[in-house]
């Protein structure tokens, strides 16, 4: 064999390595339900999930409770499927959090009652829109 | 302005095709018309850039651009930056670039401008397309900067009245407002800018069969996108170190790693051109790479401004609807580059001749393997949600999520690339200079192998790096460094500085080794809390955190130090370093204020009492923290926080650099400022010199005052004023509240003293003449405080002193391959 097929077929070999590996840290969207389950199956990989703060009929957001020396929160979250969660956070309480439209958590279940957070990204109300210009139209 | 410039494009790229088709005999006049062309096209482009800038320079908020990207607020350098915060203005950014790019091809080569300029222009067309803003029926082109307020907002106001300008704008983000954002995109975008060339230089090659001739024009100015480029992803990390909260230079976010993907392709096509040059192979190698470094530039481009990214990325673009046109773009050179180099596959010369282990192709062309791996690696999870879209765009459902621990993930390959990487600029720099065996590679390594593994065992047992992973990278690491040096010595001593270029970039990429690996891999958190203040759960006792609480002027151990939190500061127009709020009351205008107090820094006084002094940003607070060392202040940091209206909090750490580390402080969540909620009325009755429980602060009455004149109130014949001089002891401070009590006939006047520091509010509310007795009502609320966290990043200067070591090697390169071409074109080669 020629030393260039080697050399080929190490690339190829590492290639795929890089592939299956990829494949195999990729995390999934999942729903708190299906989070649950993967929990008491003792999987413990952090998954993402999708969903939104709770909030009451005016719109105020329920359920935050900031720990009394501040540097941890756990809140309220409803995934997609409308699972209402209580989910721990590690961190002091990113400033517009309860104004996020959408909010997106990396973590995994440590107990049966609460899903931790080693992450949490945002989706924030974009000045692009419409909607927000009004506000600030109005007040000028 | 903007159609000129698209329409003068086309003609540009037509013409030049003519130019380059037609017969010897009319050359001259096409050209001449060409480059009419190109001119109008740029004074169009360049004039563009100008009235975008000139709209946000005056505040023109009737503008869309200008009212959702600047204010009044702002000082002039960061209007620059408010210029490419947004889409539009960051493709004329591009456009403008590739313009003073163009015009620079133009007057440096000869034969080679008629192809060339035919891809720059089709290139230029497409780019400002981009910016068109045209809309035929539902199908919109390009995104259009120059739009009025008017024509995208849906406010009533513009019913009741259509000429209405909003006063101020929304403002910069505030992420953005720092120097290095003014400095950082325009050498990002020049870096992607100049990725054209090359390729040009390789269509250009490809469509008049000059298959080989295009390397040497184009090398100069691919190490010039590399240097370009890598300086602006350094810069780039450099402005996320200092002032984005994640505690890191990098974070292996989608849109750093569509920068750094495109640049480790133009990285390897470097070392492919350069072998081609010397040895005739690789060159299908090269021209495969030259293609993809320009594709995935483009690739980038729709990454981070089609909106895919959507939830993975903290800082992407939002979505115009342009990404559909970014497509075509990106599908249209592609398949030009495809087309064009399939034609010229078979007849591309290449060598048959089996490369040997001891040769110098066969280690730069594994070198160039492993940076197109580590591309190959970042590229696949990066686009993760590229994969999702298309499967969803053909009915299907995907639910792949990017790793959930990024750094982790990407780290765990890119160490070892590296360490790599390292190993084969060492070995590969001697095979590239000496014709190598056996024995002589033997000869040669076996000096700097030793002396490298004497400087790693040093280094390791002083800074006790115990990790066996560490251990081999600081080994790669230094083993690169002491090779390349030992070459670097040889070719000083033999022949000129021209030739350094690849030992002093390959010293630089060992030294960006050593200092990722301390910086993360030692990277400490001190502010780890040990308050005790959990929820106590089980499970939370695994989890560290990260944070803490400092209340004001009450100290706190941090590992090493002790750390009190003093307040919070401004900085002022005129005067240097921070004055504190609390000689500072607001005015209405914005980034205004009174000073309470004189304002006197170093014994020199730069403001008295009652001036009015500017602002530098009046929403950016410097929390002022000190840290002491046995009862010894070493030093003070101002970490930036800014509660934004749209953004939330802003935080921008401050470092302490050392030598050999940094120490590295932000702030994670602030009290809020505005109004306070002041409690219940406490009343305490006490004579002068008594000493008394003021909430939960000891105070001394110290005695009552009787003032002959008060400031901002017209003392009168008859009236009755007394200042009550209070000291409550915080600590180590001690702080003085001075409410004042008057009377004027039967009407009782009280003016509270107000401390937001400590939450304090406490004013006179009787005096009784015959006791000596002081009645005081006092509201307290919260207490000020910040949550922060504090990191020892180590040896990162040996980082920022590498890139630096690579950047001059890379400029050396430049210079060198640059006047090869300038000669071989003098001589009428080229």
């Amino acid at each position: 064999m020629k030393k260039g097929h080697i050399i080929g077929l190490g690339i190829i070999a590492i290639a795929i390595v890089i592939i299956i590996t990829s494949i195999g840290d990729a995390s999934s969207y999942e729903s708190f339900s299906t989070a649950k389950e993967m929990a008491d199956n003792g999987d413990e990989d952090p998954i993402h999930v999708v969903g939104s703060l709770k909030k009451d009929a005016v719109g105020t957001v329920t359920g935050l409770e900031v720990s009394e020396d501040k540097t941890s929160f756990t809140f309220t979250m409803v995934d997609n499927d409308g699972t209402e969660q209580q989910v721990y956070y590690n961190e002091p309480v990113p400033a517009d959090f309860v104004r996020s439209e959408q909010v997106v958590v990396i973590g995994a279940y440590k107990s049966q009652e609460m899903f931790v957070a080693d992450k949490i990204l945002m989706k924030c109300p974009s000045k692009y829109q419409d909607n927000e210009f009004r506000e600030v139209a109005a007040t000028n | 302005m903007v159609i000129i410039a698209f329409v003068s494009a086309i003609v540009t790229a037509w013409s030049y095709y003519k130019y380059t088709t037609v017969a010897e005999i009319e050359k001259q006049s096409w050209r001449k018309f060409s480059r009419i062309f190109f001119y109008i096209h740029a004074v169009s482009a360049i004039s563009i850039a100008v009235v975008l800038f000139n709209i946000i320079y005056n505040f023109r908020f009737e503008y869309f651009y200008a009212y959702s990207h600047a204010s009044r607020a702002l000082p002039v350098h960061y209007m620059i930056s408010s210029f490419w915060e947004g889409q539009e203005g960051s493709f004329i950014l591009w456009i403008f670039w590739d313009v003073l790019l163009g015009l620079f091809l133009i007057h440096t080569n000869k034969s080679w401008e008629g192809p060339v300029m035919v891809v720059f222009s089709l290139v230029q067309a497409f780019l400002v397309s981009m910016i068109l803003g045209v809309v035929i029926g539902d199908l919109k082109i390009g995104s259009s900067p120059f739009i009025l307020l008017r024509d995208v907002a849906l406010a009533p106001i513009f019913d009741i009245n259509p000429d209405f300008v909003p006063a101020d704008g929304t403002g910069l983000n505030p992420l953005l407002q720092n120097i290095w954002m003014v400095i950082h995109p325009p050498t990002l975008f020049l870096g992607y800018a100049s990725t054209l060339v090359p390729f040009a230089y390789l269509m250009a090659g490809l469509w008049t069969k000059r298959y080989k001739e295009w390397i040497r024009p184009a090398l100069p100015w691919t190490i010039f996108s590399a240097s370009i480029l890598g300086m602006g992803i350094i810069m780039g990390a450099y402005w996320a170190y200092v002032t984005l909260n994640f505690g890191g230079y990098w974070n292996w976010d989608p849109v750093e790693n569509a920068s750094y993907v495109p640049w480790l392709i133009i990285v390897a096509s470097i070392h492919t051109m350069i072998t081609f040059k010397k040895s005739s192979t690789a060159l299908k190698t090269s021209i495969v790479l030259v293609i993809l470094q320009f594709i995935l530039v483009l690739y980038a481009t729709f990454l981070v401004r089609s909106g895919v990214l959507g939830d993975t990325s903290v800082h992407s673009f939002t979505d115009l609807g342009l990404s559909g046109q970014l497509l075509i773009y990106l599908f249209f050179f592609m398949f030009v580059a495809i087309f064009l180099s399939a034609r010229a596959w078979k007849d591309i010369p290449t060598s048959d001749k089996e490369a040997s282990v001891y040769s110098r192709e066969f280690w730069v062309f594994i070198g160039a393997t492993t940076l197109g791996l580590m591309a190959f690696q970042v590229i696949l999870p990066t686009s993760i949600p590229v994969f999702n879209a298309i499967v969803e765009a053909f009915g299907g459902v995907s639910n792949v999520a990017p790793p959930a621990d990024q750094v982790e993930f990407y780290t765990k390959f890119q160490l070892w690339f590296g360490v790599a990487l390292a190993l084969l600029t060492a070995v590969g720099q001697f095979f590239w200079w000496k014709k190598m065996d056996k024995t002589a590679l033997k000869n040669a390594l076996v000096t700097p192998y030793i002396v490298s593994l004497l400087v790693t065992a040093l280094i390791i047992s002083l800074t006790k790096v115990y990790d066996f992973t560490y251990m081999i990278i600081l080994m790669a690491g230094t083993f690169t460094i002491v090779a390349n040096s030992t070459i670097l010595v040889k070719i000083l001593k033999k022949s000129s500085l021209k030739l350094a270029g690849g030992s002093l970039a390959h010293i630089g990429l060992g030294m960006i080794l050593i200092g990722v690996m301390f910086s993360s891999g030692y990277s400490d958190v001190i502010s780890i809390n040990n308050s005790g203040l959990t929820y106590k759960r089980d499970w939370e006792d695994e989890l560290n955190k990260e944070n803490v609480l400092l209340w004001i002027n009450k100290p706190l151990k941090m590992k090493d130090y002790d750390v009190v939190y003093r307040g919070r500061n401004k900085k002022l127009k005129g005067v240097p370093g921070y004055v504190s709020v609390n000689k500072l009351e607001e005015l209405d205008q914005v980034n205004k204020a009174l000073a309470t107090e004189d304002i006197v820094v170093d014994g020199e006084k730069y403001f008295s009492k009652g001036d009015e002094v500017d602002i530098i940003l009046n929403e950016n607070s410097y929390f002022q923290i000190e840290y002491y060392q046995d009862q010894e202040l070493k030093f003070t940091l101002y970490p930036m926080s800014q509660p934004n209206p749209t953004m939330g909090l802003i935080s921008s750490p401050d470092s302490r650099h050392f030598i050999d580390k940094d120490l590295y402080t932000h702030i994670s969540a602030i009290n809020s400022y505005g109004d306070p909620e002041w409690g219940d009325d406490q009343g305490y009755e006490v004579v002068p010199g008594e000493q008394f429980h003021l909430g939960d602060y000891v105070t001394t009455f110290e005695g009552g005052e009787v003032l002959e004149e008060l400031e901002g109130v017209n003392l009168q014949e008859g009236d009755i004023a007394v200042k009550a001089h209070l000291l409550v002891y915080d600590n180590d401070r001690e702080i003085k509240l001075d409410p004042v009590f008057l009377i004027r006939g039967n009407q009782i006047g009280k003016i509270p003293a107000i401390n937001h520091d400590l939450g304090v509010k406490i004013q006179v509310e009787n005096i009784s003449p015959e006791t000596n007795q002081f009645v005081f009502t006092m509201n307290s609320s919260q207490k000020d405080y910040v949550v922060m966290k504090a990191l020892v990043k180590p040896y990162i200067n040996v980082l920022w002193m590498g890139t630096i070591v690579m950047l001059m090697g890379f400029a050396v390169a430049i210079y060198r391959r640059y006047d090869e071409f300038v000669k071989m074109r003098d001589k009428g080669l080229e």
